[in-house]
């Protein structure tokens, strides 16, 4: 163990931190670093070890930042580490293809021009994003990281405690599980889930490409799946590409140059020859949501409350707006004087995300049915309900609002705004 | 319990003692006063922020000032006053809720010297406060007057009353006794008695003959539709709070 900051939890066993969030991720790291501002401590427990987590190879993965994740990172301070690396997306294209045929007639168009606030996002490779986050938890004196352990056992009926692999035993006053759609810590509080399969997977990579992208964003709806190509620093894109479980097994297992043979005219020509840069990955497409965010001194966030079809880039950016949320109701409580590991606190917590994670869950579910079809009477249908919102700037404008997360009650962080 | 000087109604106490287990459950009956209590604890925290030159962002804000709780219940606001540094002192007049703050305080970790007694006989002791707390008591009291008389006694000088209640008019009748107690069941019947509501001008009129200066007057009010409450500069309508200090 070489972490310095690792002493005062052999001194201190009665309250090793105000806070323990398992999950190293993105949204547990965030969260520490959003409630440090409000004077509260952490510890943030990683099951993967730095070497893993903070890699300077570029390995393919990369997020579409909305406006108000980007604000957020900027309130932590995070945004100055990883700005000189994020692509503006200044346009969005969303047309109707079928392979080999090229997009249809009528496509939306959504340009960061038609509202005030700037580009409607960010694109932002995943090292750049992971390393800003570990460099300044470990600048923070309010937060123990412990990478590489485990957890194996929780009790949230006292002060909350985790027991880890090597025997040790952490206590706080709130426990937040940050561990992903797999969460140990919401399945040992007894939390169920509920999801459903959508028979797809996500194909997952980097391409470098010929031409220049002018900081444009496509979706191709494709009758398998969307196809989403999102513009990275240089002549560069990411792509997520969602085919068939067998079908998107069958490509996987094909060669670099057969995977891009597949992809080529589904892509099309319009960004000149393409080739891979990084690895792929793959990601069977599925929604899952915990039937409660919270708990007697407990709440889970990001993907371990809910974890969404990734089409729209939505799963980090619901996640971060669940941090702001939650550092904001934390925050307003300890200066009221509140409990705040109290479920009459933690509740206004689940209030707020609830609704807006099943209405995103919902919406992006009936947009991947409705566009993932090749019945000719809905590819009408869509193209001219498409060809009608683009018609209508005020539609326009309140699309593009949405996806930049600037509307709901937006928490002060993803405002840009202090705690 | 000193009976001398006692201006408590004992049918109220009789009332509220029969609620006291309930307090701090925030499904049960207390379920809207644990609705209103973060608003009622922004206004009494940003009151005492601006009156004692305190800063919120601060670990232990309150610390060094001494506050007074008048009619405590379980400690829903002792116990944030108490997390924030105050040394407070819990009063209630209905007896079984001091063993019920006690036990949660010690759950919560923290120290508060709750009491049985009353206002009257604080201030017959010659005790002294920084701040006094009078939240949602005023209008359960026999004689208003006196009782407020007996909160500026408890004041030091430079000392600030934070005293809210409920407006008369037909609005509050409505939302107050036949809403809250008898169509949503939040309260039950018989809590509140519409003829003991005080108006906000009847409200100063009775602080400045105690020898209080009226400092700020807000608002709580219910939104149904977005099932929140707010506070408010305007509307004094049904539920308002007054801050006011001993010069």
């Amino acid at each position: 163990m070489d972490n310095p900051a690792y002493v005062p939890i052999l001194r201190g066993m009665a309250t090793d931190s105000d806070i323990l969030i398992v999950g190293g991720g993105l949204n547990g790291p965030c969260l520490a670093l959003a409630l440090s501002q409000a004077g509260l401590t952490s510890t943030v427990i990683d099951a993967l070890p730095v070497e893993t987590s903070d890699n300077d190879r570029f390995d393919g993965r990369s997020y579409a930042l909305a406006l108000a994740s980007a604000r957020l990172l900027m309130a932590l301070g995070i945004w100055e580490d990883v700005k000189a690396n994020a692509q503006p997306m200044l346009e969005i294209k969303a047309s109707d293809g079928r392979a080999g045929e090229g997009p249809a007639p009528f496509f939306l168009h959504f340009d960061h021009a038609e509202i005030e606030e700037g580009p409607m996002g960010y694109m932002l490779e995943d090292r750049f994003l992971r390393h800003a986050l570990l460099t300044r938890m470990q600048a923070d004196p309010n937060i123990i990281h412990l990478p590489g352990k485990r957890v194996i056992a929780q009790d949230t009926t006292g002060p909350a405690s985790v027991t880890l692999e090597d025997g040790r035993t952490l206590t706080a006053r709130l426990l937040i599980g940050a561990d992903g759609r797999q969460s140990g810590t919401g399945a040992r509080a007894g939390i169920k889930r509920q999801g459903w399969d959508y028979g797809q997977t996500a194909l997952v990579c980097s391409l470098k490409h010929e031409l220049p992208h002018h900081g444009i964003a496509h979706q191709f709806f494709m009758p398998a799946g969307p196809l989403a190509i999102l513009p990275l620093p240089g002549n560069r894109c990411s792509i997520v590409w969602s085919e068939t479980h067998a079908r998107a097994a069958e490509i996987n297992a094909l060669s670099d140059e057969g995977y891009l043979e597949v992809l080529r005219p589904r892509f099309g020509d319009f960004l000149g020859e393409i080739a891979l840069d990084g690895d792929r990955f793959t990601y069977p497409l599925n929604l899952t949501i915990s039937e409660r965010f919270v708990d007697d001194r407990l709440a889970l966030v990001g993907d371990a409350a809910h974890g969404v079809h990734p089409i729209a880039g939505q799963g980090l950016n619901l996640g971060l707006r669940d941090v702001g949320a939650l550092a904001e109701v934390l925050t307003d409580a300890k200066r009221r004087g509140e409990d705040i590991a109290s479920l009459l606190v933690l509740e206004r917590y689940q209030r707020w995300r609830r609704f807006d994670t099943a209405t995103l869950a919902a919406s992006t579910d009936l947009i991947n049915r409705l566009f993932s079809n090749d019945n000719p009477l809905l590819r009408a249908g869509r193209d001219l309900g498409m060809g009608l919102i683009n018609a209508f700037p005020a539609a326009r404008r309140s699309f593009i609002r949405e996806a930049a997360g600037l509307t709901g009650d937006v928490p002060r962080l993803l405002q840009g705004k202090p705690l | 319990m000193n009976s001398a000087a006692n201006t408590v109604d004992d049918a109220e106490i009789a009332k509220f003692e029969a609620m006291a287990a309930e307090w701090w459950d925030p499904k049960g009956k207390f379920a809207p006063l644990h609705m209103m209590n973060p608003i009622r604890l922004d206004y009494i925290t940003a009151q005492i922020a601006a009156e004692f030159g305190r800063d919120l962002r601060d670990e232990k804000p309150f610390y060094g000032l001494r506050l007074l709780d008048i009619g405590c219940g379980g400690g829903l606001l002792s116990e944030p006053m108490a997390r924030l540094g105050a040394t407070v002192v819990g009063a209630d007049a209905a007896e079984r809720n001091i063993p019920v703050a006690r036990v949660h305080a010690e759950q919560s970790g923290l120290e508060i010297d709750y009491r049985h007694t009353t206002a009257e006989a604080l201030a017959e002791a010659d005790e002294q406060f920084d701040v006094v707390l009078n939240m949602e008591v005023v209008e359960h009291v026999a004689d208003p007057q006196a009782y407020l008389t007996a909160c500026r006694q408890l004041l030091k000088p430079g000392g600030l009353m934070i005293c809210s209640t409920i407006n008369r008019n037909p609005k509050s009748f409505a939302l107050a006794i036949v809403g809250a107690e008898y169509v949503m069941r939040w309260l039950p019947k018989g809590t509140h008695e519409w003829h003991k509501f005080i108006t906000p001008e009847e409200l100063f009129a009775l602080i400045e003959t105690a020898g209080l200066d009226p400092v700020d007057r807000k608002g709580f009010v219910f939104n149904p539709i977005s099932w929140r409450w707010s506070i408010s500069d305007r509307d004094l309508s049904v539920n308002y709070v007054t801050a006011s200090v001993k010069r």
